[in-house]
């Protein structure tokens, strides 16, 4: 990509005709505007979300209001608050204290003068236009914090996603090691399952798995969340197989004329030679795990107490339809922990798609 | 993970018979030792389950009764094709797949062009931040999308009254509830977008400057070069954008607390299924609804490779 930025950039430093540069320049400029303002359009709901997490519940009620946080401005005179508004006089817009509403004329003052010159204005003051202060709310994530019981989400989110990729990961390393590494009989034909599996719908195996983990006390435990994970998945054995086969048979090969077993090159050759697949695959499935719905859904959706976030949010939004700034502030709140962990890991997630997409 | 191969007890009589193998049976040997968690998890949890599962569409099976459990034949086969339920959740289903799946398509397409232009600067943020929602928990994503498409305080209606017009009431509204949804998907392009740019990266350059040469324009370029050497990653995207829409759940289920408003609109088969096996308990018909669901993924599927079979180009010949 760095390359093909310079090679464009190189080519305004040729000695073309300034018209055809600045052409070009244009051409560019649009580009990368309409890039822009698409990527933004796409993104602006999540502007909707932070600024409605930080407003009161009655400035979305109220008609034209500000999008941002905002509560409305006032003034003080004689010791009272009074509204402002927006008002025009004499053909200068000023910002005025409402102080006396009347029907057909008001008084204003207008709040930077020490006078407090009452202002007298003919007009019907509910078509002003009232003036607005910057002002964020953090009520509302201190509500949801402790309404949701946060910091247990949290945790439970946690536990869950990485005791399950700790599981999921340990084993697709043996797994995809022994695809990758060793011939055995019916080798092609496991591999074929292996990959059938992840067009398998999970609805078809669903039903039996939910009444045995039922009979064995599982059920409203996080056992049915975690334990399946330890016996590895196609997606991440594919990943991580693909990866292996790329790594030279003449590594391994040294290390067994020097008496080293298969699990001994495993742990000294194999993995320390494919951190990045496995890096890709422990983020993955730690983030398939975290945002997961409806496996804990199923197991958990009546113990509040072992609930992970996807669950306790959905559960909130039933209860708090109605309130919008806590709803966004719940939603805040949910994907914080994920996405920035994704921009400080986005690489090795990108690489990771990648990988699996194409090469299939 | 422990070093297991110099941990084994070397006794002369173990170290014969390790000797006495043929090479290529200890190699098989291992190897079954390595696959052995997934051979073991795919009886447990998958092999296992399915028959179960076949078993169980033909009972009546209820978590909470069992031992009134009995053998019914087709009778739950029979009752999906009357099920005036399952038939709404079936057309829900579609109506709304025969707009996601061409939007998502064409926006991971779109966003690939655009996001792998040559002359366009900081490719990666851009790429980085197109990608980033997938990381948004679908349940807190369909929050925000609730609200932004919100008739009175949503965004997305300002924006149309700035222009004079009157938004359409999204979520509530059975009409619009699709395109409300299918919005709502395009923050799950990412992986798509970022598997199409690889697709393109992959075309060889040589190709445009010839079409160049012979006078073909962008669009030319794009149908007769670009796509039909794109097609086998077009072929997977469509493949997985099919199944993923056949197991719409998550926002459905967020959207209205699985009530499938309005009107069962977003009454999914999935969705159905999940009300049927845990919500009513009836787990014998809700295993007959996921092999209906499994039956109706595969046919699409198969119908899909059947239609790319002339279509697809393979570079490096048949695979």
């Amino acid at each position: 990509m760095s390359a093909s930025t310079r090679t464009s950039e190189s080519s305004f430093s040729d000695r073309s005709p300034v018209a055809r540069s600045y052409k070009r320049y244009l051409a560019k400029a649009s580009l990368v505007m309409f890039a822009v303002i698409i990527v933004s359009a796409l993104l602006s709901p999540l502007l909707y979300m932070v600024t409605t997490s930080f407003q009161q519940p009655s400035q979305i009620a109220t008609a034209g209001a500000p999008i941002w946080p905002a509560t409305p401005d006032v003034g003080t005179f004689e010791g009272n608050e009074y509204p402002i508004f927006t008002v025009t006089i004499d053909g200068a817009t000023r910002q005025l204290m409402l102080i006396e509403p009347g029907r057909e004329s008001s008084v204003f003052v207008d709040p930077s003068d020490p006078n407090a010159t009452r202002i007298e204005w003919q007009g019907r003051w509910r078509t002003l236009e009232q003036s607005w202060r910057f002002s964020p709310l953090f009520e509302n994530y201190t509500t949801v914090w402790s309404q949701l019981n946060f910091p247990r989400l949290l945790t439970n989110t946690f536990g869950i996603a990485a005791l399950s990729t700790l599981g999921a990961v340990l084993s697709s390393i043996l797994v995809a090691y022994g695809f990758a590494r060793f011939r055995f009989p019916g080798r092609n034909v496991f591999f074929f399952i292996l990959l059938g599996t992840i067009i398998l719908p999970t609805q078809v195996t669903l039903l039996p798995q939910y009444v045995i983990f039922t009979w064995l006390g599982w059920n409203g435990t996080w056992l049915p969340l975690i334990v399946p994970h330890f016996f590895a998945n196609a997606f991440n054995v594919f990943l991580l197989r693909q990866y292996f086969m790329t790594i030279p048979r003449e590594l391994d090969e040294s290390a067994m004329i020097d008496g080293a077993g298969p699990f001994r090159i495993l742990r000294s050759i194999i993995v320390p030679q494919s951190i990045p697949a496995i890096t890709a695959v422990t983020l993955f499935h730690f983030f398939w795990a975290w945002n997961d719905f409806f496996v804990p859904l199923l197991y958990l959706g009546n113990k509040p107490e072992l609930q992970p976030l996807s669950i306790g949010i959905q559960q909130y939004n039933a209860l708090y339809a109605s309130q919008p700034t806590l709803i966004q502030a719940s939603a805040v709140l949910a994907m914080i922990v994920p996405v920035f962990i994704f921009f400080i890991a986005q690489r090795a997630f990108m690489r990771g798609v990648v990988v699996t997409g194409v090469d299939k | 993970m422990t070093d297991t191969s110099q941990a084994l007890p070397v006794t002369p009589r173990t170290r014969r018979s390790r000797w006495m193998l043929r090479p290529s049976t200890r190699e098989a040997i291992w190897g079954y030792v390595f696959i052995g968690p997934w051979l073991l998890g795919l009886a447990l949890f998958t092999a296992a389950p399915i028959i179960a599962s076949l078993v169980m569409s033909f009972t009546n099976f209820d978590l909470l009764h069992v031992d009134q459990t009995r053998f019914i034949g087709l009778d739950n086969y029979v009752r999906l094709t009357t099920d005036p339920l399952v038939a709404t959740s079936l057309i829900s289903t579609f109506k709304f797949a025969l707009i996601v799946i061409p939007v998502t398509m064409f926006a991971s397409l779109g966003f690939a062009l655009l996001l792998n232009h040559p002359h366009l600067p900081a490719k990666g943020a851009l790429r980085t931040l197109v990608y980033m929602p997938i990381m948004i928990p679908l349940v807190a994503s369909t929050l925000v999308w609730t609200g932004f498409l919100n008739t009175e305080t949503g965004w997305l209606n300002k924006v149309f009254e700035v222009f004079g017009l009157t938004g359409p009431d999204w979520i509530n509204s059975e009409v619009w509830i699709y395109p409300a949804l299918t919005l709502m998907g395009l923050w799950a392009i990412g992986n798509f977008m970022i598997i199409n740019i690889a697709g393109l990266q992959s075309v060889p350059t040589e190709l445009y400057e010839a079409a160049r040469i012979d006078g073909a324009g962008w669009w030319t370029q794009l149908r007769k070069i670009t796509i039909p050497l794109m097609s086998p990653v077009l072929l997977y995207n469509l493949v997985i954008v099919l199944i993923a829409t056949f197991q719409y759940f998550t926002q459905a289920y967020t959207l209205t607390n699985g009530k499938g408003d309005p009107n069962n609109a977003t009454l999914f088969i999935n969705l159905e299924l999940f009300r049927e096996a845990f919500v009513f308990s009836r787990m014998g018909y809700g295993a007959a609804i996921a092999w209906l669901l499994f039956a109706i993924v595969l046919l699409l599927t198969l119908a899909l490779f059947a239609f790319a079979r002339k279509r697809v180009y393979y570079a490096g010949g048949d695979r």
